[in-house]
């Protein structure tokens, strides 16, 4: 093994030596905070066939990146090629070492190959070898060299704002960046010396005189060595921990587990999983119309992970989840936001006992309509929504009727847990006792926290989903208008709960459909909303503009939501008319 | 004393002169929003709390605005953050974050 060392591999090997020892410690940290549910989850689905997917997934997202280059094509191919690129470089490299007859191998052998073997080797597919390590090393450096375009002429690349790097990572990507010109270097100059160069080194190699490289040789070889080094100990401290968080991530994510009201390991593995590569900035309405650009989640997430966090970045976020659907490694940014807000001490039993006077309504096997607080400010989605069900035949008992009780939602948005649980157990108890079959609800907002937080046995629909169902089983009739309408997709049905299809089907049956610039998962959030605490009204309106703007984009005759909060934001906006598709349904009913 | 089996109302007069207004400061510097506010009580009037109880927004920004903090904090407690407040404010007041911010000051040691 002797015959293959040289002291100036050193800095690569014990660099290595370190981040897996960091990289190990960390993880098996995080995975002791895994909270008992998670690590059942994990225990559970260790050895089973999610296993196949998980791999599927870390080699796609982790390697070739397929997310973003949806996004952005070039974005996508420069990820692809480094991380691709060196993965197949250190695979090659891997195989040539181990295909070349030699008493040993030691690890650094694959890296620093051509230092070692002067000549060249006689196996077969040797010669291919050698010219597809060069042509790996052509593939990277190109991925390299969009990088460097990409941190002075970002617009080149389709980002109108990149991040605001801190000075260690700058030097980390100084590290990174030094790796792959030096390798070429390197074995371009040995190349020179020994002929055992590849097309492109051998080419190059020839270019140089023999004098230069046999005094050089060494000298570039090692400083390719204390890049990699460096590269490696600044790894686990940098941004560029991603590279083996997002593996892991992806494998637990897999395996089904997932953020929790509080944090836990799982959320230290998301905050590592960042890479910082800042496709949440340019999307944010904040960013975008008001120019609020040191809030979002690509900060948030690193001040969370380095410890400094201010209230002002905390709580300066709309919660619209537009991020959340740009991230290409799927964080769950919304949760961690709101884990953060975490209230803690504040966050006292509630003063709700007043909640007591409401007593359960005896509605056996009826549906449960639920406005929410929001539809007592729009009355007419409620007034619409109670003719669909008398002309539907349903037997309904409008829970909120004349006094409302809040779904806990805008509570739990804003960190306040175990306040947000008592009004959830109270309406929970409530929604029991008047064995309800199904409830539905007028309020994206209510709509996702009854889905997600509520343990209810009974299914709950938004009121869209309901109304599509009763017009797909015949018991509506309606007809169709010829006004153009245009739908936007509110924050907390669309991105919150994955609901696009069913105010699309309503609407194509009952009027013109038009489209919006942006839809589905890339709708703007209409401003008025209950997740930032920190823009004021205003503000909030400039948002709010930017959002109608889209929607206007094909001269729309309406504008249809599903949302009271977007309805009653919009229609001081515009002089077109504002409605629910509740509304447009009851006004396109076919009366019996 | 001797008791008639009633008594005169105590003075409810609030010296502004004796009061500390730094709490009042705080809020303001936190929610500058809190400035605009011209009593209308159009958010007590929409206030989901407020339907059950006596839970009264308009009262609350009154006392605190006088510094009569006591039992403010307990009261507070009965919002639910539902967001209507901020809807129907006709001077662009945002509710909640004052709410938050009158918790967070009154309830600091």
């Amino acid at each position: 093994m002797l015959q293959y060392f040289h002291p100036f591999v050193l800095p690569f090997t014990l660099g290595a030596f370190i981040l897996f020892g960091i990289c190990i410690w960390k993880y098996v940290r995080w995975y002791k905070q895994f909270d008992q549910l998670q690590r059942a989850i994990v225990r559970k689905n260790l050895f089973s066939w999610k296993i196949i997917p998980a791999i599927w997934e870390m080699f796609r997202e982790g390697i070739l990146h397929i997310r973003i280059s949806r996004k952005n094509l070039v974005l996508g191919y420069m990820h692809r090629s480094i991380a691709f690129g060196w993965f197949l470089l250190i695979l090659v490299g891997f195989i040539e070492t181990h295909l070349t007859p030699a008493d040993a191998h030691p690890m650094w052998m694959a890296i620093f190959y051509r230092f070692f073997f002067h000549e060249h080797q006689t196996f077969a597919g040797a010669a291919f070898l050698t010219n597809l390590m060069d042509l790996l090393l052509i593939y990277v450096l190109s991925g390299i060299l969009l990088a460097v375009i990409k941190k002075f002429y970002s617009r080149i690349l389709g980002m109108k704002k990149t991040t605001k790097h801190v000075v260690f990572d700058h030097f980390a990507k100084a590290s990174l960046w030094c790796i792959f010109p030096l390798r070429l270097l390197s074995e371009t100059l040995t190349a020179t010396i020994y002929h055992n160069g590849g097309f492109f080194t051998q080419f190059l190699g020839n270019l140089i005189p023999l004098p230069f490289a046999e005094a050089f040789e060494l000298l570039s070889w090692t400083l390719y060595s204390i890049a990699l080094g460096t590269f490696f100990v600044s790894l686990p401290f940098s941004r560029y921990m991603h590279i083996f968080t997002e593996l892991v991530l992806i494998y637990f994510r897999q395996m089904g587990v997932k953020d929790k009201k509080e944090r836990t390991g799982y959320t230290m593995y998301e905050l590592s999983a960042c890479s910082r590569c800042g496709m949440c900035i340019d999307n944010c309405p904040l960013n975008k119309e008001l120019g609020i650009n040191t809030v979002q989640s690509v900060y948030f997430l690193r001040n969370l992970r380095y410890k400094r966090n201010r209230p002002y970045v905390v709580d300066n976020c709309l919660l619209c989840a537009r991020c959340a659907s740009d991230c290409p490694v799927n964080i769950d940014l919304m949760a961690i936001r709101q884990q953060e807000r975490n209230k803690g001490k504040l966050d006292t039993e509630g003063n709700y006992k007043y909640l007591e006077t409401v007593q359960p309504f005896n509605a056996i096997g009826g549906v449960g309509y639920f406005g929410g607080c929001m539809s007592h400010l729009t009355p007419g989605i409620t007034e619409a929504m109670k003719e669909i069900f008398e002309a539907a035949g349903q037997r309904y008992w409008r829970i909120d009727e004349d006094r409302s009780i809040c779904c806990g939602r805008p509570l739990l948005q804003q960190g306040y847990i175990n306040q947000a649980a008592e009004l959830r157990r109270k309406l929970t108890d409530l929604i029991r006792k008047s064995q309800i079959s199904m409830l539905v609800t007028s309020c994206p907002i209510c709509y996702q926290t009854f889905k997600k937080d509520y343990k209810l046995k009974i299914p709950v629909l938004h009121h869209t989903e309901y109304i599509a169902r009763l017009i797909q089983d015949g018991k509506i009739k309606v007809r169709k208008d010829d006004l153009k309408t245009v739908y936007h997709d509110p924050c907390e049905l669309g991105r919150g709960c994955g609901i696009y299809k069913e105010p699309r089907q309503i609407l194509k049956t009952t009027t013109h459909l038009v489209k919006a610039k942006q839809e589905k998962e890339d709708s703007l959030c209409c401003g008025i909303n209950l997740g930032d605490t920190m823009i004021d009204i205003e503000q909030q309106k400039v948002i709010r503009d930017a959002a109608v703007a889209n929607l206007l984009y094909k001269n729309p005759d309406l504008i249809a939501t599903a949302c009271p909060m977007c309805k009653k934001a919009f229609c001081n906006s515009t002089n077109l008319q504002v409605k629910d598709i509740a509304e447009i349904v009851q006004q396109n009913l076919i009366k019996k | 004393m001797i008791n008639f089996g009633y008594s005169i109302a105590k003075s409810r007069a609030v010296n502004l002169d004796e009061c500390d207004f730094d709490k009042l400061h705080q809020l303001e510097n936190l929610a500058p929003s809190f400035k605009r506010c011209m009593n209308c009580g159009a958010c007590t009037a929409t206030c989901s709390a407020q339907q059950f109880t006596s839970f009264n927004i308009r009262k609350i920004k009154s006392l605190y605005q006088q510094a009569q903090y006591d039992k403010l904090a307990k009261e507070l407690e009965k919002c639910m953050l539902c967001g209507k407040c901020t809807l129907v404010c006709p001077r662009g007041l945002n509710l909640r974050p004052i709410v938050m911010n009158m918790r967070k000051i009154l309830n600091k040691k």
